[in-house]
């Protein structure tokens, strides 16, 4: 399919396209406004139906997809120069990631009914849920760069409300507004690029920015301006897909309700970054040095969450620095051009982490909310179904043949062999970890003895249909959904890279170097022979730790050793963030509020006020109330005017 | 020739028509000003009234222009309305103060 130029006409009315996210919005309100007097299982249809009306519609176009279009909805800014309209963009990665959104979403709402089904407050969950799929969809389907900022406020609004659902919790409250606020930092970055692609380019459509940046055409700059935007974009992804140093807010966020961290946290909104970088892969491929660091980052992000995550004992906790290091890797494949299969994991990582995280949340529900996993132990007696789901999930994250994960995995990695011997040895070493960590979950949860209370071992049970179904679902798609993505000499055929092909072909004809054939078939076997080999001894570990010697994680502080503190404690990440930014802008607002506030401004509006009534104190006495004054008066005013009047003549 | 009504009235100069109004509006003004009693107050206003009376239609007869002495005729109209009007309010103060003298009227003070 070849790459059709922006004036190609829209198959079908501008209805059909506004509907796609118009339907969750209409969730939205309905579940909103009807809050308390819908029952919590009749706002869950609601959410779930308009999820699955969008996949529906989705899938239509999908099926009918013949060539990129924008379609118009109205003129939205239209200021002299400055002109953005309101459309759609609908080609192959905006398909690909409506399907993800909307289907994903659909499951995810239908667990969330079993889930979140008897919470006093389930309408408004699920009209926060619709409103996300809504902002998510605006964000993949806009036709420019601000839609698609539109879009990524709307998510981070709803991320913010997700989390801080539990309310009366003011650590839940702490966490959201962390959340959002970190978020922010990065969006500064995003809004900086954005007005750099508006100076250089005169416009923000994606169809005119990236056919000029391919042309050279950058209006008074040179090409070295694709450095400084395509850092500030990255700086908004760094935010949005908690990277090093912005993501401290992703493994705090985990105190919002399970699903919303497998929805957002896991499978959608976090992956906006990512979406924002293939989108503008042709300014990507012509900033190199971004891309290095870019590799970087994510390399490092993906090793430092991974130690993190070995020694957590809150099975919600794991999982999102699980998802830190996962992300760390997609952006380690961006940074050496492996743009396809970054975009493939995230699709695998969509499916194993959703599906790991709602068998988390199974596992909570049946566990009467206990999240500790040291509490756990013996549950695939129990929980068969969650269990075996969960299993499959481990086997995909941690890159076990034939699942998800490891074609994914396995493609990263033989991209940044070409790019990096070094950096390809760390992102094993990391994947080790990986599958180390995730079968520390998988065995402190399911395997040994319970080592629960009584109470919860009374109630412990497999969850219902609604949440079993959607996790079946997933556990298929992880099983087989690698197969999209199969390399060609193994004798599978690559879908997903032959598909995605027009969204790269400016950054192919910019670097074909870079979208060369595939290492030779032996290199290619060693690789993948070496990344098996290392999970498996990953996973073998954590069998002969927490199985066979049926080791303990350490109960309290002083069973911990110094590095083994070092790590629990996160590398006391949080706390230098709080002295270095938290506090110093605490003590800045409570001086302004001192000095300025009661100081200067206070003063000036009350002054004014008492101003006016002296004023008034003295004007009074004008009123004497004696005619004969007011008649003299009215005299020597006449003959003023008068005078002033006929005294120019 | 006999003179016309025009000319005959030109044969006293308009200055002495003006000097006349003059002084009849500054004495009626200074009336207005000096008096206690309400009701010479009102006989005031009406002498300035009428000194304007008297200039317009001096100034009408000069130029033979009609329009000022049918001016002169809505100034009588509304000075006859507003004494009325002045009159029933000076009976209302007598009612309440058995005197109009003005000085009385000072309650609307600061």
């Amino acid at each position: 399919m070849e790459n059709v130029l922006p004036g190609a006409t829209a198959p079908y009315s501008a209805l059909f396209y506004a509907a796609i996210p118009g339907l969750p919005f209409l969730g939205f309100l309905l579940n909103g406004l009807l809050n308390r007097k819908l029952s919590g299982t009749l706002a869950g249809l609601i959410g779930s139906a308009t999820v699955l009306g969008s996949f529906l519609l989705s899938l239509t176009l999908f099926m009918g997809f013949k060539y990129q279009y924008t379609v118009q909805l109205f003129d939205w800014i239209s200021v002299g120069s400055l002109q953005i309209p309101f459309g759609y963009q609908i080609d192959q990665l905006s398909l690909i990631m409506l399907l993800l959104i909307t289907g994903v979403g659909f499951l995810i709402h239908v667990y969330s009914i079993g889930y979140m089904g008897h919470d006093e407050n389930a309408g408004k969950f699920f009209s926060f849920l619709n409103l996300f799929v809504f902002s998510m969809l605006v964000l993949v389907m806009g036709s420019n760069f601000v839609i698609l900022f539109i879009g990524w406020e709307g998510v981070g609004l709803c991320s913010y409300l997700l989390i801080g659902f539990w309310n009366k919790h003011t650590n839940y409250n702490n966490a959201a507004k962390k959340a959002f606020i970190i978020n922010r930092v990065g969006d500064l970055g995003f809004l900086l690029g954005i007005f750099l692609i508006y100076l250089t380019f005169n416009s923000v459509q994606y169809g005119e920015v990236f056919q000029k940046a391919h042309l050279g055409q950058f209006g008074t700059y040179s090409v070295g301006i694709c450095t400084a935007i395509t850092l500030l974009l990255f700086v908004g992804a760094m935010g949005k897909s908690a990277q090093l140093p912005l993501y401290t807010w992703l493994p705090d966020a985990m105190a919002g309700p399970t699903p919303v961290s497998a929805l957002i946290h896991a499978a959608t909104m976090v992956t906006a970054g990512i979406y924002l970088v293939l989108r503008a892969n042709v300014l990507f491929t012509l900033a190199p040095h971004t891309l290095e660091v870019v590799g970087i980052v994510g390399l490092a992000t993906a090793l430092f969450a991974a130690t993190i995550g070995l020694a957590q004992n809150d099975i919600k906790k794991v999982l999102a620095y699980s998802t830190v290091s996962q992300l760390g890797y997609m952006f380690l494949a961006l940074g050496v051009m492996g743009y396809t299969s970054s975009f493939f994991h995230v699709l695998t990582h969509a499916f194993f982490k959703a599906l790991l995280f709602l068998g988390a949340g199974s596992v909570i529900h049946g566990m009467s909310n206990e999240q500790d996993m040291r509490r756990m132990g013996g549950l695939r007696k129990s929980m068969p179904i969650t269990f075996l789901t969960m299993l499959i999930g481990c086997l995909a994250i941690a890159g076990i043949p034939p699942f998800a994960g490891f074609f994914s995995k396995d493609e990263i990695l033989s991209h940044v062999y070409e790019h990096s011997k070094v950096m390809w040895g760390i992102g094993v070493f990391t994947s080790f970890l990986t599958a180390f960590y995730m079968f520390r979950l998988l065995f402190l949860t399911f395997f040994g003895e319970f080592r629960g209370t009584e109470e919860q071992r009374h109630h412990l049970h497999e969850s219902p249909a609604s949440m079993t179904l959607p996790l079946i679902v997933l556990a298929i798609l992880s099983a087989v959904g690698g197969f999209m993505g199969a390399p060609m000499f193994l004798g599978g055929k690559h879908y997903l890279g032959d598909y995605l092909a027009p969204i790269f072909t400016y950054s192919k004809q910019i670097l074909p170097a870079a979208f060369g054939a595939e290492p030779d078939h032996n290199t290619e076997l060693m690789l993948i022979g070496i990344s098996v080999l290392v999970a498996v001894v990953g996973i073998v570990f954590a069998y002969v730790m927490y199985v066979a010697r049926a080791q303990r994680p350490a109960e309290e502080e002083s069973q911990r050793s110094g590095l083994d503190s070092l790590v629990y404690h996160k590398y006391y990440v949080d706390e230098l963030y709080n002295t270095l930014f938290v506090k110093p802008t605490m003590a800045l607002s409570k001086g302004l509020y001192k000095f300025v506030e009661n100081g200067v401004i206070d003063p000036i509006a009350n002054g004014v006020g008492r101003a006016t009534l002296a004023g008034g104190q003295l004007l009074r006495f004008v009123q004497t109330g004696s005619v004969e004054t007011y008649l003299l008066l009215m005299v020597l005013g006449i003959v003023l005017i008068l005078g002033l009047n006929f005294g120019r003549m | 020739m006999n003179p016309t009504i025009p000319e005959v009235i030109r044969t006293v100069p308009l200055q002495y028509y003006v000097f006349f109004a003059t002084a009849l509006f500054c004495i009626g003004v200074t009336g207005v000003l000096v008096r206690r009693n309400a009701i010479i107050i009102f006989m005031c206003v009406e002498l300035m009234l009428n000194a304007v009376n008297i200039l317009l239609a001096a100034f009408a007869a000069y130029r033979s222009d009609p329009n000022g002495q049918v001016f002169v005729f809505f100034i009588m109209a509304v000075a006859a309305a507003e004494v009325a009007v002045g009159l029933g309010i000076i009976v209302m103060i007598y009612r309440n103060f058995q005197n109009t003298d003005v000085n009385l009227l000072s309650r609307l003070k600061w």
